[in-house]
């Protein structure tokens, strides 16, 4: 293991890292893509000599140390070497967000003055010329896809390959020079700058030292166990903090390797095809896989429909924690005779009851459909094999679980690609009760974590074992928390970053002398577990006019645990009552008005129906019922809302490139809606202007319905009763 | 442009070399029993260029393409190919010559993958026998790794990954004409024929169509005649077009050129005949 191998403290920087990583697991993969329909793959050996003929190629152009690079792409092992061919060379990678619109990334390109630029495609390079007429200390841009850029100007635009080639070439005449560069990296000095998403205002550029990655990459990797075994899928923005963490930090510390998806729109089939045992993503992704899995139930036989609910229920009453989670051995090299015959015995467990399962239930459904014909779905439900009675208690359970992984879960977290995960994580927001326990109750060890970029990713992690919807973790490995009198959250620990790039005054702002960080997050530890919760952005906590607690997000991801909602935005700081804005999901509604013969064409269309409408009202109605239970918010619940006729995207600015809301945007921009909300009126005219994915704009207007939903009583009165 | 159009070879303004001429039509006449549908039409498609064919509906211009790919064998005329005359072939000798096509209404394998449609492409590129196809070695297995590895070549070139494993009948129709476009290209043509490859797609598809049609020109050199309804995709699209009306050639030259003259405005807007 790579832990026993090494202490922190010999391996100062990442290009340490990887000469360590040659010795060790030379020929072992560290880099897998899909191209061209098969998976390339580059062992530990063939990615450095990569690596280093870029390096060279770039010292060839007159790279200086301290040059900013920016990188700009999506997830390909050319891309993760550019980061370490940059820190070779004494220069500093900076990711940037392909999705960016040339505003935001000339905002960022100007910021860190970037004198090289490395681009993905054709689409990329086209926005740094752009950015170009306006911003002149780009010197040579590099992209590795050559694909339409044949007839571009080559006198500042090169082929990465060429870049490699030459590099190649001048070997004998730049190694030294590389060599001193390399050698000249420590523990302070910079490995990465990361930009913030720009939740409010303008992105800064986070500068994390050298310390920070590879404490942080060991201390997490050694809380998960994590060894050189593990798979995981790079398909997260490379600009983000967690996929930097993942796909260098801990790759690199462990020696594991990173796959990379073929395109956007195959991830799906890739995560299945890779199978990865380490696996991040966002609550979203989860979301959606859940949504799509129920809608193809939806349209599956009355037998499989009636035995996928019978055994979910089960899991989830429980027994998926018990029985399902992975255990917690380090995977080595080749499974051991022991761990063969386990699985085989588990298997074998459940295969005989699963026939059982089948054939009674088949036998029984016949019956059923006999008697009620097509109504069948509503009135049948699966049964436990009669021989399941033979055993009691535990056992039972056991080998009902068993039965359930052969017919169920199993199958279901091959086709999802989850069929290996180890460790699971997601964070960024709130995770849905429903959505976490289903995917817990499958077997998978999906846990949550609280981080940000400033601390390079870790702030708390659920251990295993404690693992709760409504909380985020204990303090991560090295990490201290400490909660001020507001509720905000503060932590100091080892990926604390360096500073703000050319900003000293956010920085003073944010870290104190001593190495606390604010997060700006409010937050409490949970008096029984030790479990750190979360309430909202510190400064979105806000007082009612009444002086009752405001924290919208608590509010807005209870409803947004509802597949139907998508999103919401909840107003009421300085107000009398709380209002809504929601934006319904497309696919789920969609697919219940397929179900239920409404006919839409548009997504506002289908937003303005009056059913639509009213079955939002049931959810937002639920939802004030649950929050009146919590004493200090019950001054939130919803009282009037609305459904948005268009989704609040991120090339409007509604929302950030990691989609989470601009609350002030949305605010100043649809204003009238926010009038009418408080004014009582019960609809209102708007008019919006729309930016397409091209960059062009248009607009579109409606007619919102605005209603009013029913809020239970004032607690404060009846705790006075 | 000031290049001289006549010489053997020039450059145009994007920096591409357009060569000498590789196919040339001289006077053909097509007649379906009493119906002429086309009448005495002479043209010539040069290398690496992107010639478009267009006039109304029943211009012609299917027909013409039909002729240069060898379906149709005119009453009249001489199609010549590379510097010689083309004697009366059929469609699959014309295909062996370098000549692929895409249909007016989509012409795939519904039951098929992707895949397996475009490899279909690639009949021309295998000649492993049958008994070698049986055994799968030596041979037909080399065959068959080329030419998968050609046709993931052009699968990543298009953009279609995500639907490899697919069958067609499953797909939208922009989808199904870009795989037909897949599939013309994994023959690897010299001269590509494309009839209407945007005929009732949006603009975003137009777009994307129009950047496969454009880049396919730039990295493989691959001539292009195409025939469009679409005149802002032919204007900006094509070197020289080709004007058809009622089986005649109305006009012939840059789209700068075609779109100033008379006779196409006349075909395109209606002309009082008084």
């Amino acid at each position: 293991m790579a832990q026993e191998l090494a202490s922190a403290g010999a391996f100062a920087s990442i290009p340490a890292l990887l000469a360590r990583n040659v010795k060790e697991y030379g020929d072992r993969p560290a880099y897998r893509e899909k191209e061209f329909g098969i998976w390339q793959s580059w062992t530990w050996a063939e990615a450095a000599e990569e690596i280093q003929n870029l390096a060279l190629g770039l010292l060839a152009l007159g790279i200086n140390r301290g040059d900013h690079v920016a990188i700009i792409g999506r997830n390909r092992p050319a891309h993760y070497w550019a980061m370490v061919a940059a820190q070779k060379v004494g220069a500093v990678p900076v990711p940037l967000y392909q999705d960016a619109v040339v505003e935001e990334m000339e905002y960022v390109l100007e910021h860190c003055g970037a004198r090289f630029v490395i681009c993905g495609d054709q689409e990329q390079v086209d926005k740094v010329i752009e950015v170009q007429d306006k911003i002149h200390h780009i010197e040579h841009v590099l992209y590795y896809d050559k694909r339409g850029l044949r007839k571009y100007d080559h006198s500042h635009l090169h082929w990465y390959v060429d870049i490699q080639e030459e590099g190649r070439v001048a070997h004998a005449r730049l190694e030294d020079e590389m060599a001193a560069r390399e050698a000249e990296l420590n523990y302070d000095s910079t490995c990465v700058m990361l930009y913030t998403s720009g939740t409010t205002g303008r992105p800064k550029g986070v500068v994390l030292s050298n310390r920070n990655i590879i404490e942080s990459a060991k201390n997490s990797s050694e809380f998960d166990n994590l060894g050189m075994n593990e798979d995981i899928l790079a398909y997260l923005p490379m600009a983000w903090v967690g996929d930097f963490i993942f796909s260098l930090g801990q790759a690199m510390w462990c020696g594991f390797c990173v796959n990379c998806p073929e395109s956007a729109d195959t991830l799906m089939s890739d995560l299945r095809e890779i199978g990865p045992t380490y696996y991040f993503a966002p609550p979203r992704v989860f979301e959606t896989q859940l949504t799509n899995v129920m809608i193809r139930m939806e349209d599956s036989g009355d037998l499989k429909y009636a035995i996928f609910h019978h055994f979910m229920d089960f899991a989830k009453s429980g027994a998926g924690e018990k029985y399902g989670m992975p255990k917690r051995k380090v995977t080595t090299e080749k499974k051991t005779l022991e761990q063969k015959l386990r699985h085989g015995f588990n298997y074998a467990m459940g295969i005989g009851f699963a026939a059982e399962t089948i054939i009674e239930n088949g036998i029984r459904l016949a019956f059923a459909k006999l008697r009620h014909g097509k109504n069948v779905r509503k009135h049948f439900k699966a049964k436990d094999p009669i021989g399941l009675k033979l055993y009691r208690g535990n056992l039972q359970e056991y080998f009902k679980y068993r039965c359930g992984d052969v017919l169920v879960y199993g199958p279901l977290k091959d086709t999802l690609g989850f069929g290996r995960i180890r460790v699971g994580y997601t964070a960024g927001e709130a995770i849905g009760p429903e959505i976490f326990a289903f995917y817990r109750s499958m077997g998978i060890n999906l846990k949550q974590l609280y981080g940000q970029t400033e601390a390079t990713v870790f702030i708390t992690v659920q251990p295993d074992g404690e693992v709760r919807n409504d909380t985020v973790g204990v303090p991560a490995p090295g990490v201290e928390v400490r909660i001020e009198d507001n509720g905000e959250i503060f932590y100091r620990s080892p990926g604390t970053f360096v500073e703000y790039y050319n900003n000293p005054e956010s920085t003073k702002d944010t870290k104190d002398p001593e190495g606390w960080v604010a997060t700006g997050d409010a937050g409490f530890f949970d008096k029984k577990n030790g479990h750190l919760r979360i309430i909202d952005r510190a400064k979105d906590v806000g007082k009612m006019a009444d002086g009752r607690m405001f924290a919208p997000k608590y509010v807005e991801n209870k409803l947004k645990f509802y597949p139907d909602i998508l999103e919401a935005v909840v107003f009421g700081n300085d107000r009398n009552m709380c209002t809504a804005f929601i934006n319904i999901d497309l696919t789920a509604v969609g697919n219940w008005a397929e179900r239920n013969n409404v006919a839409y064409a548009s997504y506002q269309e289908l937003a303005g129906h009056p059913e639509v409408v009213s079955t939002i009202q049931e959810h937002v109605e639920t939802i004030n019922k649950s929050v009146a239970e919590d004493e200090m918010l019950s001054g939130c619940q919803i009282h009037r809302f609305l459904i948005l006729h268009k989704e609040l995207d991120a090339d409007d600015g509604e929302m950030t490139r990691t989609r989470k809301v601009r609350r002030k945007i949305v605010e100043e921009k649809y204003a009238p809606l926010i009038d009418a909300l408080y004014g009582g009126k019960s609809e209102q005219y708007i008019e919006t202007e729309v930016t397409y994915e091209d960059g062009r704009k248009g607009s579109i207007n409606a007619t919102l319905e605005i209603r009013d939903a029913a809020v239970v009583g004032n607690i404060q009165g009846m705790a006075a009763e | 442009m000031t290049t001289d159009m006549n010489a053997d070879s020039y450059v145009t303004e994007d920096g591409r070399t357009i060569g000498p001429v590789v196919m040339d039509l001289k006077n053909i006449t097509l007649r379906f029993g009493g119906v002429v549908a086309i009448k005495d039409i002479s043209f010539d498609i040069r290398e690496g260029e992107i010639r478009a064919i267009i006039g109304p509906n029943g211009a012609g211009k299917s027909s013409m393409l039909n002729v240069i790919s060898g379906f149709y064998k005119p009453q009249e005329g001489e199609v010549w190919f590379r510097g010689s005359k083309r004697p009366p072939m059929r469609p699959y000798q014309v295909a062996r010559q370098g000549l692929a096509r895409t249909f007016q209404n989509i012409a795939l394998f519904e039951g098929m993958t992707v895949l397996d449609n475009i490899m279909t492409g690639r009949l021309n590129k295998m000649n492993a026998n049958l008994f070698q196809q049986a055994i799968w070695k030596g041979k037909a297995e080399r065959e068959e790794l080329e030419n998968r590895e050609a046709c993931e070549k052009v699968i990543d070139f298009l953009e279609i990954q995500h639907i490899r494993k697919t069958p067609v009948g499953r797909l939208p129709y922009g989808l199904k004409k870009r795989v037909e476009l897949a599939r013309a290209l994994a023959a690897e043509p010299s001269l590509l024929l494309l009839d209407e490859p945007m005929a009732g797609m949006n603009v975003e598809e137009k777009e994307d169509m129009s950047r496969f049609i454009l880049d396919m020109n730039d990295e493989f050199g691959t001539t292009i005649a195409l025939i469009e309804h679409d005149m802002g995709v032919v204007m900006d699209l094509s070197d020289r077009v080709v004007v058809m009306d009622y089986g005649k050639k109305i006009g012939d030259g840059t789209p700068d050129e075609v779109r100033n003259n008379q006779d196409v405005i006349d075909a395109y807007l209606g002309v009082s005949h008084d």
